[in-house]
């Protein structure tokens, strides 16, 4: 198997498991997926670092058809509420059409890949689908 | 009238559009040349000067204004704070006045962005053919701008409108684009707006889509302009004239608030909190209640954006904001007419210059001086800005007693 590096640092791929990790706050509970000096809810110093569910509900979505050069559009960006921790991640693996996509829909986290660099490396990222993935003959409204 | 009250002495905003020939400096002083004569006063007069530009002019702006228009040796602040600049330049001045610093002071606003095109989050170049490295705060190996949601801004507050049907229900793409009719329909009154053409719904639903569910249309236009406001103290205002005692307008209400920590605010910027904190702060100073509007200008930079807005500024009871727009009350013939200027998404989005633009739509109702726009008999108006990041301005005005 090849090599693989996270998209970014708070996505721990472990084989088979992958999954998100947040700073949570000792104090006040608070989750943030950057580091933090201080704690933005209570000022509190001290952080543990904490899984996050993988599975969830949209809680609000777009879907951009103008994007930044080198991103394939359409695509569905959302903010997940993964059992009280909200992340923000595209919607995969769905039509992106707002037939398809619904709020309160609940969606799972799943690998993406990103590319590979010249040493072979494969850059991971993710997103969420559909639990319940609605085919597309069957509308899933 | 009290003693530390501070009121807009003389108010000004360019056309806003193209100014293909102009630089920002050139536009800050039209602006500001424009709201000292509407003042009747002159650069010699002034105090402290408050300006704001935020997307790549020559820096800094407010030097640059004052070798136009007069190098009185007073003091500077050149302020950034996203979409609320302009606000915060205004705020800034009337901080200076009720610190009895002086009497009189300017701020002012400039942009140029016509042409700008998508603004998004800050982007890193993909380098692929390196090796991956991470780096930044999320040490990421490549952009994540589109590939972990998005940061373009017409797609946040997409979701920002979606999150509020999803929490209230009764919105739609529909419902959205109707917000977007509205002001542009508004926007045919007025001169000075960058688009003054009518949309059908039909034409909004049917446009560009930019993210879903805003349309071309739906999203604000990117233009040049500037305004500028000249304020004054209570006490040196009544030593001045009467016409110009009578023109002046009273600021009963300056609030800045910024985003306190909530839950999701790190992954989408929530522009509700910090909004209806700053309006609670701002009818309390003014002592008025949101049903005294005569009008309102909000932070429409998306159709999605207004709708949430309307009940953030509380115009409507918590969650009723669907309702309360269907019912026709901010159109300009209705209860509590939003965005008559056209807002945003047809007067045109200059950043900086837009917390002030919006006081001087206010101001030039309150004068009665809006022409064939103007709102009868209108006494106190309500103008709102959000920058993302977060910052949100207040100011409630009220006509000269």
């Amino acid at each position: 198997m090849s090599e693989q590096i996270p998209l970014v640092d708070y996505l721990v791929l472990d084989d088979g498991d992958p999954h998100l990790m947040a700073h949570e706050c000792a104090g006040c509970g608070a989750r943030f997926f950057d580091r933090r000096n201080a704690c933005g809810g209570c000022g509190g110093a001290e952080f543990e670092t904490v899984r996050v569910a993988t599975e969830g509900e949209v809680r609000a979505f777009t879907i951009v058809s103008l994007a930044a050069p080198g991103i394939p559009v359409p695509f569905v960006a959302s903010v997940v509420d993964c059992d009280g921790t909200s992340v923000r991640a595209n919607v995969v693996n769905v039509d992106p059409t707002p037939e398809q996509v619904r709020l309160g829909m609940k969606v799972r986290l799943v690998t993406v890949p990103v590319g590979v660099d010249g040493g072979g490396v494969e850059a991971v990222g993710f997103g969420f689908e559909p639990v319940d993935a609605p085919s597309v003959s069957e509308g899933g409204r | 009238m009290a003693a530390d009250d501070v009121w807009i002495l003389g108010i000004h905003m360019t056309k806003f559009g193209k100014h293909p020939d102009r630089d920002t400096v050139d536009l800050a002083t039209e602006a500001t040349m424009a709201a000292l004569a509407d003042g009747g006063v002159a650069m010699r007069d002034i105090g402290v000067l408050a300006a704001g530009n935020l997307w790549g002019g020559p820096a800094p702006i407010g030097q640059l204004l004052q070798k136009q228009v007069g190098q009185t040796g007073i003091p500077v602040y050149n302020v950034s704070n996203a979409c609320a600049t302009g606000a915060t330049a205004l705020r800034t001045a009337i901080m200076a006045l009720r610190a009895g610093e002086c009497d009189l002071g300017l701020a002012v606003g400039v942009e140029k962005l016509a042409g700008a095109g998508l603004l998004a989050g800050a982007n890193r170049k993909s380098d692929e053919n390196e090796s991956w490295t991470p780096r930044g705060r999320f040490g990421a190996v490549a952009p994540i701008d589109g590939r972990i949601g998005t940061e373009t801004m017409p797609g946040v507050f997409a979701q920002i409108g979606m999150e509020y049907g999803h929490r209230y229900g009764g919105t739609s793409f529909e419902l959205f684009a109707r917000i977007s009719e509205k002001n542009h329909a508004h926007s045919t009154l007025n001169p000075l707006a960058t688009y003054t053409k009518r949309f059908t719904l039909e034409e909004i639903m049917g446009d560009v889509m930019i993210a879903y569910p805003n349309t071309r249309p739906m999203c604000s236009a990117n233009c040049d302009g500037a305004a500028a406001a000249v304020v004054v103290t209570d006490r040196k205002l009544r030593t001045m004239d009467p016409d110009q005692r009578r023109r002046a307008v009273k600021v009963a209400a300056s609030v800045l608030t910024t985003d306190p920590w909530e839950e999701a605010c790190q992954v989408l910027p929530n522009v509700n909190t910090l909004t209806r904190n700053a309006a609670q702060q701002a009818y309390e100073a003014a002592g008025v209640a949101p049903e005294d509007l005569d009008l309102v200008e909000l932070h429409d930079c998306f159709a999605t954006a207004e709708l949430v807005h309307y009940d953030n500024l509380m115009l409507c009871a918590p969650g009723e904001a669907v309702p309360f727009f269907e019912s026709g009350a901010t159109w300009r013939d209705g209860a509590t007419p939003v965005n008559v200027s056209g807002g945003l998404q047809s007067k045109g989005h200059p950043i900086a210059a837009t917390g002030i633009a919006n006081i001087w739509e206010v101001c030039h109702h309150l004068r009665g001086e809006a022409g064939d726009r103007q709102i009868p008999d209108a006494n106190v108006g309500l103008a709102h800005v959000i920058g993302l990041g977060s910052a949100c301005g207040v100011h409630i005005l009220e006509k000269a007693a």
